[in-house]
Formats: C-alpha cells, sequence, structure tokens
C-alpha cells in the first residue's frame, strides 16, 4: 500500500469516528436539554475533544479551532463552572450541525467554508467572556416560542432572498412549523414566476430572544412585513421528548464492513442456495445411479459451508495494524508540533483480534499515544542533559500471552512524576493528607476523570480527559489497564484484552478422558522424557532437565484432579511452554490434532477458573477446556508454595 | 368425576386470569419423591441429556459445562445440592435450563433433576412460610410451600439457588 492509499484510509476512519462523535454529542445534548447530569457533559465533551485531535492531526485546521472554541464551553460546563443553560445547549447543538457540515466539506475534498462558523465563533465568544457563573436563565421572560407573520412584497425574489434559506435558518433556533398561505396567488395564465405570492405564518417552539429572530430575518425586514408574536405556556406544545433511543446507537452492533466483503458473502450465500437446491432434487426421487451426484453435491455443500464461515470470521476478525497505521503520521506532526524527537517503533502488527474490539481500542490508544508524547518524553536538550539519545523512542507492541491479546504503549521519556501526581491528588482531595500509598495506587489516581497535571491545557492534552476514557473503554471490552514507570527511565502502558472474541490456534490435549487446549504460540516443543532426564528437588519439586536447564513439571492430571493413564512421567509426554517470560513442561497422555478455535467465555454463564483462559466446542458439540499457561503456571507455582508451608 | 376435575381446572385458569398478578405459574419436576416448583418466567426450555465436561475446581453438584447452541453454561446437578442420593445420568435424564439475573447479563444454567411433572398455577395468598424448625439453608432455597390439592409443591427461590451454588471464585485445594 502506498503512503498516500494508507492516509486515505486512516482519514477515512477519521471521518467515520467523526460523524459517530457529532452524534453522540447530538444526542448527549438533546439529553442534556432535558436534564444535565455530569456522565452526559463528559461523553459530549470527550467526543468534541476527539474530534478537536482528530481533525488536527490531518490537517482540517478550521474544524480544530472551531471545534476548541466548543470544547471550551463544554469544559467549563463540566467543571461546574458554567450553568448549562438552554442556549448553551441550543448553540452547541448549532455547533454540532456547522462541525458536521465544515466535515462533510474535508470529505468531499472541497474549500471548507467558514461563514456560520465564524458566527457561531463569535456567539460562542460571547457566552464564555459573560460571567461564568451566571445563573440559569431557562426562557427569556417566560416566552416559549414565537408565532411570526412573514409576508413579503412579492418583489422579493429579486432582492436575491430565498424564504427557504430564512426558515432553514430559524429551525435551527428551534422546531419550527411553517403553514404557507396562497390567497394572493393568482390564476395560473397571468402569473408572474419572478413574484413571491406565498406569505407564512411560522411559529417556532423554542424560547428564543427576540433579536435573534431579528436577525434571521435582517435581509428581508426592508420588503417584507414581520411580526413577532411571543407565545406563553399553554399555547405552545411540550417540547419533543430527548430521543433516547439513539444514545450512543453507533456503539452497539454497528460494523463496518466494506462493500466488497459484503459482496463476496452474498456470493457465497448464492453458491450455498444453488448447491442446496442441487441436494433438494433429491430427496424427490432417488435412483442408485444418483449417488455419485449426491456426493459431490454434499462435498460442495462442505465447501461452501467452510468459505462462508471463513469470510464471515474475516469481517470480524483484523490485524491490530488497521489501528497501529494511524500513528506513524500523528507521532511525527506530534513531535513537531511539540519540539521533539520521537522515533516509533511498532511491533506484532499482524495480531488478529475482533473487529469490535480494534474499534473501540483504536481512541484509547491516541490518548495514550499523546500523552506519552506530551507528558512522558522530554525535549531533546533535556534528554541530553538526563545522558539519553537525543531521539526518544516510543514503541507499541501488540502480542498475544495465554488467554490475552497485550498491546503495549512503552516510552523511554521522563516516566511518571510520582510526586506530582500524589500532590495533585491531595490537592483535588482524593487523597487524604498523610496517607502513603503505593505506586500502585498513586499511578490509579491518573484514571480519574478530569485528573491532570499539566500546568496548562495545551491542544494536545492536559485537560485530563484520557485516562479515564482509556481505561473505561478497556474495562467495558473486559481488559484491564496496568501502569509501570521508573522515573528518568520511561513507563509502560499494557493494555490486557481477553480473547474471548478471538480465534487461536490450539493444540488439543489429552489427560486420562478429559480432553484441553492449549495455545500453540504458547508451545515450545513436547517432549518424551527419558528417566535420567527427571529428577526431585528437595523430595518436592519434580523438574526436568530441557536442554541446558531444568524446568519444572505441572502434572496436569494433579492440578485438575484427573485420572490419568498413567502417573509414570516417563510414560507421558512433558509439553514445553513459555508465557510471561516463565517456562514449565506440562504432563499429558497424548497429544491430539492442532486446529482453529473460537475461544468461548466461561465466565458469562459460570465463573472464572484458575488455569483456564475458556472452552471452546468441537465439531460434536462437546466441550472442552482451554488452558490459560501464564494462568496455569502461576496458579501452579502458587499451589506449590502452598504445599511447602503445609508440609513445614 | 373427570367432568368435575375438568371445569375445576377451567375455572382456576379464568381465576388466573382474572387475579392477574395474584397467581403464579410454576413448572414443577421430580427430585427424590418430592415435587419442586419453579417460576415459570425463569425456565428457558428442557433438554434431554448431553454430554458434560468437567471444569476443576468446581464442588460436586457442579457437574460441568455444555454447549448450549454455542454458550457455555454450566449444569449443576440438584439432587447432590440437596445432599439426596446421587444418580447416574444417563439419556432419560432432563435438564431445565434456567436464566437468572447475573452480575452483567442474564445467567443461563442447567439443573439436572429426576423427571419433569407438570405446570401448576398457584395463588399467592395460599404459599405457605416454611416451618421455623427448618435449617438456615432450606430457607435461602426454599422461597414457600403450596398445597396442590393434598400434595406438597416446595416452591424454590431459583436466582438464590442458582447464585448460591456458583457463586465464590474456584479456589484450588490445596
Amino acid at each position: 500500500m502506498s503512503l498516500d492509499l494508507e492516509m486515505e484510509e486512516i482519514v477515512k476512519i477519521f471521518f467515520a469516528e467523526s460523524f459517530e462523535g457529532l452524534d453522540a454529542m447530538e444526542s448527549g445534548l438533546l439529553t442534556l436539554d432535558a436534564h444535565a447530569d455530569r456522565q452526559t457533559i463528559d461523553t459530549i465533551f470527550r467526543a468534541a475533544h476527539s474530534i478537536k485531535g482528530g481533525a488536527g492531526t490531518f490537517g482540517f485546521l478550521e474544524i480544530a479551532q472551531f471545534a476548541h472554541s466548543v470544547e471550551t464551553l463544554l469544559d467549563e460546563m463540566r467543571k461546574g463552572v458554567r450553568c448549562v443553560t438552554h442556549d448553551a445547549v441550543q448553540l452547541l447543538l448549532q455547533s454540532v450541525d456547522v462541525i458536521r457540515e465544515m466535515t462533510q466539506f474535508a470529505q468531499a475534498k472541497q474549500p471548507i467554508l467558514t461563514a456560520r462558523a465564524d458566527a457561531l465563533s463569535r456567539e460562542l465568544a460571547r457566552i464564555l467572556a459573560q460571567q461564568a457563573d451566571r445563573p440559569s436563565v431557562p426562557a427569556p421572560n417566560g416566552v416559549e416560542g414565537w408565532r411570526i407573520q412573514f409576508k413579503p412584497e412579492p418583489t422579493l425574489f429579486k432582492t436575491r432572498n430565498d424564504p427557504i434559506r430564512i426558515f432553514s435558518e430559524l429551525s435551527r433556533l428551534g422546531p419550527l412549523e411553517v403553514t404557507p398561505h396562497v390567497d394572493r396567488m393568482p390564476p395560473l395564465g397571468t402569473m408572474d414566476p419572478t413574484l413571491c405570492y406565498l406569505y407564512w405564518t411560522l411559529l417556532i417552539k423554542a424560547p428564543v430572544e427576540r433579536t435573534r429572530l431579528v436577525e434571521v430575518f435582517d435581509w428581508v425586514e426592508t420588503v417584507s412585513t414581520i411580526v413577532y408574536e411571543p407565545l406563553f405556556g399553554a399555547d405552545t406544545a411540550p417540547p419533543p421528548a430527548a430521543p433516547t433511543a439513539l444514545k450512543a446507537g453507533t456503539d452497539f452492533g454497528s460494523l463496518r464492513v466494506s462493500t466488497d466483503k459484503v459482496d463476496a458473502l452474498i456470493n457465497l450465500v448464492g453458491e450455498l442456495v444453488i448447491t442446496q437446491s442441487m441436494l433438494g432434487r433429491f430427496a424427490e426421487k432417488f435412483a442408485a445411479q444418483d449417488l455419485e451426484s449426491l456426493r459431490r453435491g454434499l462435498i460442495q455443500l462442505e465447501r461452501n459451508t467452510r468459505e462462508l464461515q471463513e469470510s464471515v470470521m474475516q469481517i470480524r476478525m483484523l490485524p491490530i495494524g488497521f489501528s497501529f497505521n494511524r500513528f506513524p503520521r500523528l507521532v511525527h506532526d506530534l513531535s513537531r508540533q511539540l519540539g521533539k524527537k520521537v522515533e516509533l517503533k511498532l511491533t506484532g502488527e499482524n495480531t488478529e483480534l475482533d473487529k469490535t474490539v480494534l474499534e473501540k481500542i483504536g481512541d484509547p490508544l491516541v490518548h495514550l499515544v499523546r500523552n506519552a508524547l506530551d507528558h512522558g518524553m522530554e525535549p531533546p536538550e533535556q534528554r541530553v542533559a538526563a545522558g539519553k539519545s537525543e531521539t526518544g523512542t516510543l514503541e507499541l507492541n501488540a502480542f498475544h500471552e495465554g488467554g490475552s491479546i497485550i498491546i503495549e504503549v512503552k516510552d523511554d521519556g521522563a516516566g511518571f512524576n510520582k510526586a506530582r501526581i500524589l500532590e495533585k491528588g491531595r490537592e483535588r482531595g482524593l487523597v487524604p493528607e498523610n496517607d502513603a500509598l503505593t505506586d500502585e495506587q498513586i499511578y490509579n489516581l491518573i484514571f480519574v476523570a478530569g485528573f491532570s497535571t499539566a500546568a496548562e491545557v495545551s491542544d494536545v492534552s492536559g485537560r485530563g480527559v484520557g485516562m479515564d476514557v482509556v481505561r473505561r473503554n478497556v474495562n467495558d471490552l473486559g481488559g484491564h489497564v496496568q501502569i509501570s514507570s521508573a522515573e528518568g527511565i520511561g513507563s509502560t502502558i499494557r493494555i490486557r484484552l481477553p480473547l474471548t472474541l478471538a480465534i487461536i490456534e490450539g493444540q488439543l490435549l489429552r489427560v486420562g478422558k478429559e480432553i484441553y487446549v492449549a495455545s500453540l504460540v504458547s508451545i515450545i516443543e513436547t517432549v518424551q522424557p527419558t528417566r535420567a532426564q527427571l529428577s526431585v528437588v528437595a523430595g518436592r519439586s519434580e523438574v526436568f532437565k530441557h536442554r541446558d536447564g531444568y524446568l519444572p513439571i505441572i502434572r496436569l492430571h494433579d492440578l485438575f484432579d484427573i485420572e490419568p493413564d498413567s502417573r509414570d512421567i516417563a510414560a507421558g509426554l512433558l509439553v514445553v511452554v513459555e508465557a510471561g517470560g516463565r517456562r514449565a513442561s506440562i504432563l499429558v497422555d497424548e497429544l491430539l490434532a492442532q486446529q482453529q478455535v473460537v475461544i468461548k467465555s466461561l465466565e458469562t454463564h459460570f465463573k472464572q477458573v484458575p488455569g483456564l483462559a475458556g472452552a471452546m466446542i468441537h465439531g460434536d458439540g462437546t466441550v472442552a477446556l482451554i488452558l490459560d499457561v501464564p494462568g496455569l503456571i502461576n496458579h501452579f507455582l502458587e499451589r506449590q508454595a502452598a504445599r511447602i508451608e503445609l508440609a513445614a | 368425576m373427570s367432568t368435575e376435575a375438568g371445569t375445576g381446572t377451567a375455572t382456576a385458569t379464568v381465576n388466573a386470569a382474572a387475579e392477574g398478578r395474584q397467581t403464579e405459574r410454576y413448572l414443577s419436576f421430580m427430585l427424590g419423591g418430592e415435587e419442586y416448583g419453579v417460576d415459570i418466567l425463569r425456565v428457558q426450555e428442557i433438554k434431554v441429556w448431553d454430554t458434560v465436561t468437567r471444569v476443576p475446581y468446581s464442588p460436586p453438584y457442579v457437574l460441568g459445562v455444555i454447549n448450549l447452541r454455542g454458550s457455555i453454561v454450566p449444569v449443576i446437578d440438584l439432587r447432590i445440592r440437596f445432599g439426596l442420593e446421587r444418580v447416574t445420568q444417563d439419556a432419560t435424564t432432563v435438564i431445565i435450563v434456567v436464566q437468572v439475573p447475573g452480575d452483567r447479563a442474564e445467567r443461563t444454567v442447567g439443573m439436572v433433576v429426576d423427571a419433569v411433572a407438570d405446570v401448576h398455577d398457584v395463588a399467592r395468598q395460599s404459599i405457605l412460610p416454611l416451618p421455623d424448625a427448618l435449617g438456615p439453608i432450606e430457607k435461602v432455597f426454599v422461597r414457600g410451600l403450596a398445597d396442590q390439592g393434598g400434595k406438597l409443591l416446595i416452591l424454590l427461590d431459583i436466582e438464590s439457588l442458582i447464585v448460591s451454588s456458583l457463586a465464590g471464585e474456584s479456589k484450588a485445594v490445596a
């Protein structure tokens, strides 16, 4: 893929995400209009923040600038220094429209028109300049709407005014009802198409200030008669209920799939239908000589099914490279903007994960990378002074580990400043004075919404959005975030996501009558041990000499309480596994097939079990359990330790 | 006699409909000679015995897990749960699949019983509390007793039965 094409792909993702974000803002604002709550404001704010960030990254400065002022207003609401007024919400809704329009322009590769944005920016600036803690004014003078008699001179069109534009402008102020009057209409024969015969009664059901309406009619004032009539209370219909059904709808069940893939699926289904009708014939009449064609039909059916299954899987599974792709550009631009030198290293781009997970992990990763660059990475001078290379390294790694996918964001920057985090935590009253915290507890403070140690709010980060979103998104996916950091050396943020949705290459193992599955990646080799290779340390711990070292032997039958074929190690097989940097050997009776395994959750209806990552379903419908190799090793070691304690 | 009984049932049904929430409908099953009832709204399906895969570190009454149309669902043997004599499962063994609220979503669990018996409409005011003399364990599982034409129907509190059966982290015994 050429760089340009790649860029194209990434920009596409930005547009799609922006439109989703705008939808989320819109439905959030509509909820807010009904009743204000912190959670909703946070959601709207984050959406605005993401759009601003993305627009900036991809060079849509007009959008970024405008979104910035929107974000500032939202930030004040979020911090509680500004009341959520109806006017402000309306203004924000209009802003959403403007951003959407600008984004559409950008998407169509047209110049972005900023006339409306500029007007709204002024309005936003005006509101921002007002006393921040101004009390909430639901409606000026209790006015709940307006009835406007709009009777333009027939010569209206000649002044180059179009009433449609006025109406659409009005409809942005609130729900609008337009009633045209046709009594000025002449008979068709005498009608002059350049004249305006219609006039209108407009009903706007929103507590708008009169000046706003006058503004709209500014251009046509001289050529029309306009009567504004305020409506109070009962005259207006109740405001439409906030469309709760819309809430965050885009997050659920929507999957962006290229039409090619869908077409391929349709073709496969088409083939399947043909095969089915072919086989269906045999049900009506079957002669012995048809046996061969029946067999062929069944083979075809099997192939169709397999291909269909593969295509469906294909839709869901994507390499994480899709998400990683956007980072070279982002890091490039950001580091230049921040005056830092950073080299980005990507590994494990081909690690596959479920599309849903992939989509949801995108935003958190962007936040983490931004944070790492802005807060973690030091400027070149400072790095040199600290005896480090001028260019910092930022690593993004993805790999499978046992029952999980790990995504690491690793930098060799300054690391987290624990003292500063603690101080901020105290300032915000999150940590009681004189309370000693562990490193982990201190790092956990970063995940509190609105927590930021940045001295100044920058374009890049520092508003304290981010880590809370990161944690929430990851938790929603059933994973967790872990921070490790050393001051002056760097920090690593590890996102562990469950494999539940993923597929692994599995090795089937038999112990007695039971079958277990181990992920093939964790298996180094399988050996048939000789007695010479086996010893017992301190009368308890069995070890196996493997190449140059000794490995502990995990008797699976012992650990899981299974009746094995034989308890003699030399009669079984030792599967040498590695996970989390540790090696061990697992004693089993027999190796069975290797196959692709869809991991099913054991937790959904049952619970987590030590040493197990989930379950799989065999072709015959029975269930086999999947070993969580790192978990199994840990579990084995804990058990050994407990045994030794008991014996002592 | 048979006509009378028929009319009786019909009346009961009409009453049940008229009283709305005043009656509860139970699916009953046999276990060790007693008839137990479970809220029919909790019952998802009844299925025949299927190969169960044992899960390590499970209590004895959790027989293991089965594949229920792609979901991995645990199966509890109520005989063992209630401390009754163990019976080997075979092709005639029945599993009642119930749904109870879980931490995140509905939890689906299979229960092995001796046989499925009947469907009963039980008037709410006719449900009797358990005698005080019974132990705390019974009180957790049993919602109440109902007299169905001279026969005792033990109404299970299926939710707390399931939750207590599957609760807690599996811990390996050292």
